[in-house]
């Protein structure tokens, strides 16, 4: 299946940069990964260098089963930015993965208003650029 | 070295304009700074502290250039709305320890003039956490809103508790003759207004206004020989809540770590505070603040703000101005905060006067609450 050129994407597209490309191809592949330190195994979200607990550089990556539960939520019925105004109502939320750690992302493919804090939830991937996937959630 | 106690608010300005097509951001800072160092008996020639934000990476000089001022001590720190709350502990600091003797403080903005839409413009990215947020479309609201959610689900905390603080500070501004929205409104108002983001409705939100304001400050030595009694800085703390290493609990607000420091600093507890002025850009601001500062354990700030606890005549008078929900609100409202706990301790706040008001927390939020956000609390006392 080949993915959209993203020209006629109009919503933020994340920088790829040198602490989180990993994160970004691993996700192009459809894979949702999140770091842990080898010197001190604190699991951690988002991607960077250095693990904040120690301070060590010793970095793996872990994928996540991609299950988890809705944390919070906000129904957006307001937001002027291009592309996100075309897509009004949706559901903006933060979901705790199954491997330990939270992360914001958007809840898809069910009425927004169906959405409850604790629901469980499954992540899918969104192509929006041959570089860049979104890791989006459904309810499982 | 103790630096509290030390220093005072000598001056204080809130500029009356809510919307001023005709005038630039600057202008509006140079009024205000007339207007505090007037109120001070002052010249901008005894300024040697200057203090602002919301002008820009490097905007500080320029404002400098604008004013001629030749400052020796310069702070433009940038933690959003929190930020002028944040100058008055960095003057007291800055003056206890001789980098400066007058520190001027201002504020100036034409958001509303401009069409600025704050709240729910879209966010940025620019800094790493953002690419692993903007993408998804958090608004300012939305920000907020998630904060909301979160504590209804872990505390049953209802819409009506918060419409009732939306209420309270409309019933504040509607005695405010500067104020933008005097009109009162019921809970049923607030909950019958629009969804912006769930769930926190048109009236759960502050509005845009333009504005400014400023604040002069010195050695509570030197502040005895001037006009007006001084206000003096008795304790104060900041503090800053991100998302971690993608663990944060979202209802621990930045409130639960400089509000009880800055009250230890001071020496008095919640207890003994008269009034409080807090950030109120949303409704659920104000009720996390005040949990998170100790007025009513965590969880509680509901039920704390119900009832007319927190209006003229209740235990604890909160935003009597009417706050950014319904007096002002030009994008950075942490000056305000400032001002009016400074009218009320030298007894200057007229119809909404709290009597016997000796002291006053003021607590400044800056950011997205559910994000990224700072929290700055001062301990304010009159004499
Ligand atoms: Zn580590």
């Amino acid at each position: 299946m080949s993915k959209p050129d993203g020209t006629s994407y109009q919503k933020y597209l994340p920088r790829i940069d040198e602490e989180s490309r990993g994160y970004w191809e691993a996700l192009a592949r459809h894979e949702l990964h999140v770091q842990r330190c080898r010197d001190c195994g604190a699991k951690r979200f988002y991607p960077r260098a250095l693990c904040p607990v120690c301070l060590s550089a010793a970095t793996e990556w872990v994928r996540a089963s991609g299950r988890g539960t809705v944390y919070t939520f906000t129904v957006t019925y307001q937001n002027q930015a291009p592309g996100y105004r075309d897509a009004l109502p949706y559901v903006l939320a933060v979901v705790d993965l199954a491997e330990g750690v939270r992360l914001m992302t958007n809840v898809v493919d069910c009425a927004p208003e169906a959405v409850r804090i604790g629901m469980p939830v499954e992540v899918l991937f969104e192509d929006v650029t041959p570089e860049v996937s979104l890791p989006k959630f459904r309810p499982a | 070295m103790s630096i509290w106690r030390k220093t005072a608010v000598v001056g204080a300005y809130e500029h009356p304009t809510r919307f001023a097509p005709h005038m630039t951001p600057f202008q509006i800072h140079a009024e205000s700074a007339r207007g505090a160092l007037a109120d001070a008996g002052l010249t901008i020639r005894d300024v040697d502290g200057f203090f602002t934000s919301g002008v820009g990476p490097i905007g500080i000089m320029s404002l400098a250039q604008h004013l001629d001022l030749r400052p020796c001590y310069l702070d433009a720190q940038s933690i959003g709305g929190s930020s002028f709350v944040s100058h008055c502990l960095h003057a007291a600091a800055a003056i206890a320890g001789g980098l400066c003797a007058v520190a001027l403080v201002t504020y100036g903005s034409t958001a509303a003039s401009e069409r600025f839409a704050i709240g729910t413009g879209g966010s940025f990215a620019t800094e790493p956490p953002d690419h692993f947020e903007a993408p998804f479309g958090p608004t300012i609201v939305g920000s907020y809103a998630l904060v909301a959610q979160r504590h209804m689900h872990e505390y049953g905390t209802t819409s009506e508790q918060l419409a009732e603080i939306a209420v309270t500070m409309r019933r504040h501004a509607s005695l405010n003759p500067h104020a933008k929205y005097r009109d009162p409104i019921t809970v049923e108002d607030v909950i019958a207004s629009r969804m912006i983001s769930s769930p926190l409705h048109l009236l759960d939100c502050c509005m845009i206004s333009d504005g400014g304001g400023a604040l002069v400050l010195t050695s509570a030595e030197r502040a005895r020989d001037l006009r007006k009694p001084p206000v003096l800085i008795l304790g104060g703390a900041e503090a800053v809540r991100h998302g971690e290493i993608g663990t944060r609990d979202l209802l621990d607000v930045a409130a639960f770590q400089s509000g009880p420091l800055a009250f230890r600093r001071a020496g008095v507890t919640p207890g003994d505070v008269d009034m409080c002025m807090v950030y109120d850009s949303y409704t659920i601001t104000v009720l996390t603040t005040l949990e998170g500062l100790g007025f009513c354990p965590r969880g509680e700030g509901g039920a704390f703000s119900a009832g007319g606890r927190i209006g003229l005549g209740g235990a604890l008078p909160v935003n009597t101005d009417g706050g950014g929900l319904s007096s002002n609100h030009p994008g950075m409202r942490g000056i305000f905060l400032v001002i009016e706990a400074t009218r009320q301790l030298r007894g200057e706040a007229g119809p909404v006067q709290v009597r016997d008001a000796h002291l006053a927390c003021v607590h400044g939020t800056g950011g997205m609450l559910g994000q990224r956000h700072s929290g700055v609390t001062l301990i304010l006392g009159g004499t």
